[in-house]
Parts: C-alpha cells; sequence; structure tokens
C-alpha cells in the first residue's frame, strides 16, 4: 500500500528547485509533443526565443504583449490572496477598456493633461463596478463568485459587441461593425518605442507589493484568505475587506483595458482581451501571488507568445502552441507543488507480505 | 405556428451539447470536484471526434474517439487533483486552456496538410449522423417533427441524462458515489473506495464532455472544422449543473431551456420585438448569472450541492 503523508516544509532552495524541475520537464514534454508532430522542439523553442528578442522590433513587440497580462495578473492577484476566485478578470478588462473609450471617442478635444486622468479614472471605474457585482452578491448572500465572475465576462464581452454593431458603430467604416480608431489625443504616448503603458506596469508592480506586504489593508487581506473566520476573531470587518479588495482588483483589470484601447488597439473590439484575463490567472498562481514573481512570469509569457507568431510565419504551425505549453507547463508545475508539501511512503505493514517488491 | 415548431426543434439541438456537457459535470461534482475544465473537455473531444470522423467515416468510431479523448483529458485533471491535491479551480482552468489550445492548434495543423484548405466531414458520416427518419412515426404532423426528427447525437444526450439519474438515485453504487460528494471522510469509513470512485466519475464525466464536444464539431457547423468551436458552451454547462440542481434528469429541461435561448434570435418575429443581436448572444449567460444570484438569495436546501464540492480529500486528515 503507497500511502501520502505530509512532509515538513522544504526549504526555498529546494521549492525552487522542485519547480524548476518541473518546468524542465514540461519543456520535454512539450518538445515530445512537438516531435510527434514531426517538429524539431530544440528548432521551435529557439525560433520562440530568438523570435522574441531577434531585433529591437521584435523585444517591443514583446513588452507589448506583456503590459496587459502583466497588469491583469497583479489585478487577480489581490482577489487570489484574499482566496476570492475572481474570474473575471477579462470581463473586468474589457469593461475597463469600454469606460476609457467612451472618453477618447467621445471627448478627444479635451487637452491631453484633463483627457488622460478622466480615461484612466474610468477605466478604474469600469473594471472595479464590474468586480464589485459578484462581490456584493458574494457577501450578501454567498453567491458562488467563480461562475459569477465568469458569466460577468460573457456579459461584457457581448456589451462590446453591442456597441460595435449599434450605438458606437463607425459610421465612416462602409457597413462594416466596428468602433472607429482613436483620434491621436486620446492614443497613449511611447517610451523607447513601446507604449507607455509598461511604465504604468512597473510602477503597479511596485504598489502592489508595498501594498500586500506592508500596509494593512495587504496584511487584512491576507488573513482574510487565511481564515475568514479568524479574520473575524480579529474584529475585522471581513465583508468590508472583500468588497474593496474586489474593487481594486477589479479597478487594476481596468487599468488594463484602457492601457490595451488607448495604447495598444487604439479602438474598442471585442477581441480587446483575448484571453488575457485568463492567462493572468495562470501567471499570478505561477508566480505565488508576488507582483515581483508576476513580472517575470508574465514576460516569459509574452516571450512564449512573440515567438509562437514567429514560429508560426516559418513552421506553419498554429499560435495556439503557446497555449498548449502554457497548459504543458502548468500541469507538471501543480503536480510538484504536492512534493513541496507531501510525499508517497510505503505502508510498510501492509507491504511486507509482498516480500519487498 | 410552423415557426414556433421549427424554433422547439432548433432548441433541442441547440441544447444537446450543454446536455452531454453538463451531465459529465454532475458526475464528477457529485464526487466533489469541481471541474472548470469542461470547455477544453469538450474542445478535446470536439477535435478527436471530428478528426477520426474524418479518417474513418463512421459516426461510431468518431464517438468512441471523443469519449476517449475527453477521458483521457479529465485524466490529467484527476491525477492532479485527486492524487497531487492541487487546486481544483487552478487544475481546471488550465484543463479549459490547454484543451482549446490543443484543439486550434491541431485542427490548423490538419488544414495545413489538408488539399483545398478546408476540413469537412465525408459524405459517409454526415448521412449516419443527419437527423433519423423512422418510415410512420417520423410522419405523424407535430409529434413526428418533435420528437423522431433528429440527429442519433440527441437522443444519445437524453439516453445518457437518464441512465446517468438511474445510476445516481436508484442503485447502490450511486449512492455511495454520492456519498463520496457529500463527505469523503465518512465514506471511506464507511468501506467505500474514495480514491477508485473519484477517478472512475471524473473520467466517465469527462468522456461525456468529449461527446458533447464532438456534437459542436461535427453538426453546429455542417461538418467544417473551425477554431473554437465550442465557443463557451463548456462554460454554460458549468453553469447549468447549479440550474439542475446536480440532477442528470433536470439537465435535460435546464439545458433545453438554454437550448432555446441560443437559437430564440433566429426566430423571434421582427413584427413582435427587434433587440440587438449581441443581446440574444448574451442572454445565455445573463440568465446564468441572475439564476446563480436567485439561487443563492433563497439558499434552497433540496438544491443538493455535494457537501464537500472544491475540497480536496486528504486522508490523513480526516
Amino acid at each position: 500500500m503507497i500511502r501520502v503523508i505530509k512532509t515538513k516544509e522544504k526549504s526555498k532552495k529546494q521549492q525552487m528547485m522542485l519547480r524548476f524541475a518541473a518546468f524542465v520537464l514540461a519543456l520535454c514534454a512539450g518538445g515530445l509533443f512537438l516531435l510527434i508532430l514531426g517538429n524539431n522542439p530544440f528548432a521551435i523553442y529557439g525560433t520562440i526565443i530568438s523570435g522574441a528578442f531577434r531585433s529591437e522590433m521584435a523585444v517591443q513587440a514583446t513588452v507589448k504583449i506583456m503590459i496587459p497580462l502583466l497588469i491583469t495578473a497583479l489585478g487577480v492577484t489581490l482577489a487570489f490572496k484574499m482566496r476570492f476566485w475572481n474570474i473575471g478578470g477579462e470581463g473586468q478588462l474589457i469593461m475597463g477598456g469600454m469606460f476609457a473609450s467612451y472618453f477618447a471617442l467621445f471627448h478627444a478635444d479635451w487637452p491631453g493633461f484633463v483627457l488622460f486622468p478622466v480615461m484612466f479614472l474610468a477605466g478604474i471605474l469600469g473594471g472595479g463596478i464590474w468586480a464589485l457585482i459578484p462581490a456584493f452578491f458574494k457577501v450578501r448572500f454567498g453567491t458562488n463568485e467563480t461562475l459569477f465572475t465568469l458569466m460577468l465576462n460573457y456579459i461584457a464581452l457581448y456589451l462590446v459587441s453591442w456597441l460595435q454593431e449599434g450605438p458606437w458603430r463607425d459610421p465612416g467604416a462602409n457597413g462594416f461593425p466596428k468602433i472607429a480608431s482613436f483620434d491621436k489625443s486620446a492614443v497613449l504616448p511611447k517610451l523607447f518605442g513601446v507604449q507607455i503603458g509598461w511604465v504604468i506596469a512597473l510602477v503597479l508592480v511596485a504598489i502592489l507589493f508595498v501594498y500586500l506586504r506592508y500596509t494593512k489593508q495587504g496584511y487584512e487581506i491576507s488573513v482574510v484568505g487565511e481564515s475568514r473566520a479568524t479574520a473575524n476573531y480579529a474584529g475585522m470587518n471581513v465583508q468590508k475587506i472583500i468588497l474593496r479588495t474586489m474593487f481594486l482588483s477589479g479597478a487594476v483589470a481596468g487599468i488594463a483595458g484602457m492601457v490595451q484601447v488607448s495604447g495598444s488597439d487604439r479602438t474598442l473590439s471585442t477581441g480587446v482581451a483575448g484571453g488575457v484575463g485568463f492567462t493572468a490567472i495562470i501567471v499570478a498562481w505561477l508566480a505565488r501571488l508576488n507582483p515581483i514573481s508576476s513580472m517575470i512570469i508574465a514576460f516569459l509569457f509574452a516571450v512564449l507568445e512573440k515567438g509562437s507568431s514567429v514560429v508560426q510565419s516559418q513552421y506553419n504551425l498554429s499560435t495556439d502552441c503557446a497555449d498548449v505549453l502554457q497548459g504543458i507547463i502548468l500541469f507538471f508545475v501543480l503536480g510538484c507543488e504536492f512534493f513541496i508539501r507531501y510525499k508517497f511512503v510505503r505502508d510498510k505493514k501492509q507491504a511486507a507480505p509482498e516480500g519487498g517488491k | 405556428m410552423e415557426l414556433f415548431l421549427k424554433f422547439l426543434v432548433a432548441a433541442v439541438g441547440a441544447s444537446t451539447p450543454l446536455l452531454f456537457g453538463t451531465v459529465g459535470e454532475i458526475l464528477c461534482e457529485k464526487v466533489g470536484h469541481l471541474n472548470l475544465g469542461v470547455e477544453g473537455l469538450m474542445s478535446i473531444g470536439a477535435c478527436a471526434g471530428f478528426m477520426i470522423g474524418m479518417q474513418t467515416d463512421s459516426f461510431v468510431v468518431a464517438l468512441i474517439a471523443a469519449f476517449c479523448a475527453g477521458v483521457l483529458a479529465a485524466l490529467i485533471y484527476a491525477i492532479l487533483t485527486v492524487t497531487f491535491l492541487a487546486d481544483q479551480n487552478v487544475s481546471g482552468l488550465t484543463l479549459t486552456i490547454f484543451g482549446i489550445g490543443l484543439a486550434n492548434f491541431i485542427g490548423i495543423y490538419m488544414l495545413g496538410s489538408s488539399e483545398n484548405g478546408t476540413l469537412k466531414l465525408p459524405e459517409g458520416i454526415t448521412a449516419q449522423m443527419r437527423e433519423i427518419h423512422i418510415p410512420g412515426l417520423s410522419d405523424i404532423p407535430v409529434i413526428g417533427q418533435l420528437i423522431f426528427s433528429y440527429s442519433p447525437f440527441v437522443y444519445l444526450g437524453v439516453v445518457i441524462a437518464i441512465l446517468a439519474g438511474i445510476f445516481l438515485k436508484k442503485t447502490k453504487l450511486g449512492l455511495n458515489v454520492q456519498a463520496i460528494g457529500h463527505n469523503p471522510a465518512a465514506a471511506d469509513a464507511a468501506g467505500i473506495n474514495v480514491t477508485l470512485w473519484k477517478y472512475a466519475m471524473i473520467l466517465l464525466g469527462g468522456g461525456i464532455c468529449g461527446i458533447g464536444g464532438a456534437y459542436c464539431a461535427m453538426i453546429i457547423n455542417s461538418g467544417v472544422w473551425i477554431s473554437d468551436n465550442v465557443g463557451g458552451l463548456g462554460w454554460i454547462a458549468v453553469a447549468l449543473v447549479i440550474f439542475a440542481k446536480w440532477s442528470p434528469w433536470l439537465s435535460i429541461l435546464g439545458s433545453f431551456v438554454f437550448g432555446a435561448l441560443r437559437v430564440l434570435k433566429y426566430y423571434m418575429p421582427t413584427a413582435v420585438i427587434q433587440l440587438p443581436t449581441a443581446f440574444y448572444d448574451m442572454l445565455p449567460f445573463l440568465m446564468t448569472a441572475i439564476i446563480l444570484v436567485v439561487s443563492s438569495i433563497r439558499k434552497k436546501r433540496d438544491l443538493n450541492i455535494p457537501g464537500s464540492l472544491g475540497v480536496n480529500y486528504f486522508r490523513e486528515e480526516r
């Protein structure tokens, strides 16, 4: 009989080694998959890396992919720290983008120092409200937040689809249902060739790191995440903490939406999120909900994504390759977490009669 | 009237993938595992069913392939959550991203090696899964069209749902399985092999989801492969489980209602009411959200939610 027992906490170094081993194993499994399809895995992995870094433009494109992914990952980190399953990063990003787009489309004549802060606040508000709805029903009625936030993703998506079919449709697009491109005055400026969103992302990393680790509110989030009963016992207002944190979580995702529409897409479309909200959850989780690690992981994922697009053009493999590899990596890391906390042992009493097989 | 009849028939068709997904997820949740990977399981089943169906030109083989692919994909989830005690939410979500990615990836890979740039099921298999026609029965006015005019998929779905309900409610084994979902430690103490049945139910559920995916790939787009062919139906199925109160029988009704919502936009007479198409597309998700809220407000005891849902069972801690 083989059974599972808890082991004593492994050291930080051992944990990192285990995760690294899982990562390497995942690459091997992914390589096997590519091999079965008749490709040379080394060549493909090589192309992914070189594709993301081969030129200044490639690096800029990689960073551009990283921006919404990192910001949204920071957003869901806040909720996940509290063990609130916010699967709605996608919808919150879309709503932030939508709110910001309103000002970009209809108030582009405002001076930049007014317009951008207003768009920024609109993004915060859009994402925040969209996250506050499930949080409210969770604290009030115990509504399952996983499913509710998920449904809100689709509702947000079809709201955009409605806007581009009807009210915000660009009359100059020859009947094609799309929203007009933003006026130049509503497009975020660039720094080092990449939209300024990367600076916003880095600032947010710093803010969240400090917020989660060194502030009272950050501490409250951890306590609620560990145990709501403990938080109650300690006299914390758990409901208020959940509502506040979820608003912030959505607000950060909303910033990602604002940055995406204004900095990268320069319009609002149904593809504004394009799965970023889901990938962000994986990023946040792989980073163990640490903002600084999130930055590294989001960058690696951006490399994978950008590299995959080069693989697509060179090997005629679709960019979905990135999703498959992400999945495989996460499967292995999920599995390896087990060995950090538990181990298999052979039950002596029952193993003995088998003759030490 | 004619239009209404057509609407009902279309609703049954649209409800079928939801029914498979819902029943599959119910089996999984009955042993306490909230599997958010339904969308991924269905995508993988869709891919396997379609590709194998295209190669073999046999409907039965395609169904078996979709089922087996679903089982294999669910095995990943089962190993992670049952044996390795990994987080169920993250595992399921990863399965979804992986499954959709894998299906699209293989689809585009096959497209690349196809002759004319499209993937279409051959005539033979489309004939096998076409709407049945039973002489006499199918010709009865109204009833014939309402009951005896569907693809074999539809009947398979209903039969699986009924059998799953009988299994869970009327057999000793089924009751044992439900006990695992409600209280794994107690079930374990009563001598039920918790790990074995968790695996069995998760894999079986995954297989059923796989068949539902095959419907999406093989029927919805008239036998032509497109990327993302499951298109969020798996997520609706996860929500439908709540609507159906974890009962496979009720899920027949639930998926019919949601199927009707999905096809409503094609049958709503424009003279009566004119709404943007985006609204109709949103409707199933909006309804699900409303149901979630209403059912949590009413906090009905008879909702039947498995007590240990979402919590992994670590034997040493019982």
